[in-house]
């Protein structure tokens, strides 16, 4: 059994379009090959998301991670790693106007550059952050990266030879340029539970029988990934009986420590995104809510059909289509986006708290108010309004805790939130006890003095009877 | 003269029922009239149509000069003149539970007759010292008693100074006590000249201190 990210696509793994539900991909041929030699009848697949698949193997949900793993010291400190079966370059994509003057990383300076979170290619560019300058983004998929390049959101990718390739492609041979000279060199290696290391071995001599018998070779020529570069490594590995080939050349072992400013800054970008989705959500939501209670029959009509839509869609969806279904219209800087989606999402809910609110106050109040001679905007504003406050505060503190959390939804437009730079520092260090530690406490710690401050509003504005 | 307030043939109905057929009365200035009669009878209904808080179906109500007409209650921007001149205070007091004593008196003398907020609370303090509250000036509602909550609604109905002034079932929640001192009140009340129409089904206390008592 298997696991591999179909999502990831081709030429790694992928949904067969003949039969979409069987896999096709080098990947898939590598782990059929490698199920053969070690006597297995069929290899089965397990779909897993890419950057989980470390964690996927060591709790057992499959034998063998493969689906473009990279090798690193951290993966083969934490893991049973096999032998390299493929030699990939990081490339750099830029525009066909930048080509001529972008070369390498260090032409970067003040760039933002993207590319896949999690990976080689992403360590690289957080190094490099800090001797060029770039600005280095994370995204989910290695699709969105090279869309925002064409779409002038980014000016550089780093990523695999292979993907750059694949996204050239698609993109018709055109619309941006990659650099002949490779920024670093990786290997893909499938990875086993710490465990495993026997079979490890096994599946390391099939390795070594497939690139010996031309089989391994035969697969990437089929996948059109084959170059004289995969001949070379084949021979290297070849001679060399056991043991690390050669693990990519990132930056050293990646300590704690190093991680928790990067962790202070996401927890300001969360603490950050949070509020002002919040102040949005609070203004759009007044004056639904206001539209609601108040407004002319259409108005009404019209206000219940955005709650009622926008509540019932998911907010992951929402996000896609401000930032990528938007694009055509209105290029939207990702955390404005992630302001707008969250805050136009959470004002949905905030509406019907303050409708309810309003709704709340006893009708008496108001009568009591308009036989002292207010007009309706001043009993709003001096009456129903701030009543309607002492209803609405403890379900709106409740809705910003909720919303302090969703904004982790936010990471998949590449605003790198506390979530994900716990993700970004798991996946390097190889486990999730103490970066998530970590992360949850800072969680806590942004949401319990908000409960605390709440309760001690809700004691002074204690509602009388 | 003419009445301080002329209902005329007043007739209210709910889904075809008559809640109130064809009253008519006046209120003179200087005078204390009671509405009698069982609870149900539309005595409530008469104050809030009174005071247009709610629509009725014949008739004709005019508080000295001013002249609602059967229909739909007109927007309140049209009723500006009628809420100079009438003050309501509720049954169960319908106090603004997020403001203290001294503030409810305060807002209408702030937001409608615009004076300062020193001004405001000049007036709103003597209000509710002559009412015997002055002491309670800070008390949020919830912390009054059922007759202070009461003298504190009446001082906010008298912050604008209207002549006419509407109170329905006030001895409801009152003891003996408290009766009399509410029956002092109104006296003085109407010594300075304005019109009293008190809604009760309290016999006692409509004889014992009501100039006239009309019976629904």
């Amino acid at each position: 059994m298997w696991g591999g990210d179909a999502e990831g696509g081709a030429p790694f793994v992928e949904a067969d379009p003949a039969d979409p539900a069987r896999v096709r991909g080098f990947d898939v041929e590598v782990a059929e090959r490698i199920a053969q030699g070690l006597g297995r009848r069929a290899a089965r697949f397990v779909q897993v998301q890419w950057s989980s698949i470390d964690q996927s193997v060591e709790r057992g949900d499959f034998t063998l991670g493969l689906s473009g793993v990279e090798d690193t010291p951290v993966r083969r400190a934490r893991h049973a790693v096999t032998i390299p079966y493929f030699e990939f370059r990081e490339v750099l994509a830029v525009r066909p106007a930048d080509a001529a003057r972008i070369h390498g990383l260090a032409d970067l300076r003040g760039r933002r550059v993207a590319t896949l979170g999690a990976t080689i290619a992403y360590d690289l560019l957080v190094a490099a952050r800090a001797s060029t300058g770039l600005i280095p983004l994370s995204y989910d998929d290695d699709v969105h990266p090279y869309a925002d390049l064409f779409a002038g959101r980014v000016d550089a990718v780093l990523l695999d030879h292979i993907i750059a390739q694949r996204a050239l492609r698609r993109a018709g041979g055109s619309g941006f340029v990659i650099l002949t000279q490779p920024v670093a060199l990786g290997y893909y290696v499938g990875v086993l539970a710490r465990a495993d290391s026997v079979l490890r071995d096994s599946v390391d001599a099939v390795l070594r029988e497939a690139m010996r018998d031309g089989t391994l070779e035969q697969i990437f020529r089929r996948w059109d990934v084959w170059d004289p570069s995969q001949g070379a490594l084949f021979d290297r590995v070849v001679r060399t009986a056991g043991g690390a080939a050669g693990a990519a050349r990132t930056a050293g072992t990646v300590q704690a420590i190093a991680y928790l400013p990067s962790l202070a800054r996401a927890a300001a970008v969360t603490l950050l995104v949070s509020i002002l989705s919040m102040l949005l959500a609070v203004i759009v939501g007044l004056a639904l809510a206001s539209a609601r209670v108040y407004g002319p029959r259409w108005l009404r009509v019209a206000t219940t059909v955005y709650v009622e839509v926008i509540r019932g869609t998911p907010l992951l969806l929402q996000l896609f289509v401000i930032y990528y279904g938007l694009a055509g219209v209105v290029r939207l800087p990702a955390f404005l986006a992630a302001v707008l989606a969250l805050g136009l999402n959470y004002a949905a809910y905030e509406a019907e708290i303050y409708r309810g609110a309003l709704e709340a106050v006893p009708r008496s109040q108001l009568e009591a108010a308009r036989t002292l001679g207010l007009s309706e905007l001043q009993i709003l504003r001096l009456v129903r309004g701030p009543q309607a406050l002492r209803f609405a505060l403890a379900p709106m503190t409740n809705d910003f805790v909720a919303l302090l959390k969703d904004s982790a939804l936010v990471s998949v437009i590449t605003v790198v939130e506390l979530t994900k730079q716990t993700a970004i520092y798991a996946t390097n260090v190889g486990s999730w006890v103490v970066p998530g530690a970590l992360c949850a406490a800072v969680y806590l710690a942004m949401s319990l003095p908000l409960a605390r401050l709440a309760r001690r509003l809700e004691r002074r504005w204690r509602p009388a009877t | 003269m003419s009445a301080l307030l002329a209902i005329d043939r007043l007739t209210v109905r709910y889904d075809s029922r008559d809640v109130l057929r064809g009253l008519s009365l006046e209120v003179a200035r200087g005078e204390i009239v009671a509405l009698m009669g069982p609870s149900g009878v539309g005595k409530s209904t008469a104050l809030r149509a009174v005071a247009a808080l709610q629509p009725f179906d014949e008739g004709r109500i005019v508080v000295d000069g001013f002249a609602l007409a059967p229909g739909p209650v007109p927007p309140e921007s049209g009723l500006v003149p009628l809420r100079r001149r009438v003050g309501l205070v509720f049954q169960a007091h319908a106090l603004f539970s997020h403001l203290c004593a001294l503030d409810n008196v305060t807002l209408a003398l702030r937001h409608v007759l615009g004076q300062s907020r020193s001004e405001a609370e000049e007036v709103a303090a003597k209000l509710l010292a002559s009412l015997d509250v002055g002491t309670r000036a800070a008390a949020w509602p919830s912390q009054l008693s059922g007759g202070e909550a009461q003298r504190v609604a009446i001082a906010r109905a008298l912050a604008p100074n209207p002549p006419l002034l509407l109170m329905d079932e006030p001895t409801a929640a009152l003891d003996p006590a408290r009766r009399s001192a509410l029956g002092a009140t109104l006296h003085q009340l109407s010594k300075e000249g304005r019109g009293l129409l008190i809604a009760t089904h309290d016999t006692e206390f409509a004889r014992g201190h009501a100039d006239r008592v009309v019976t629904l």
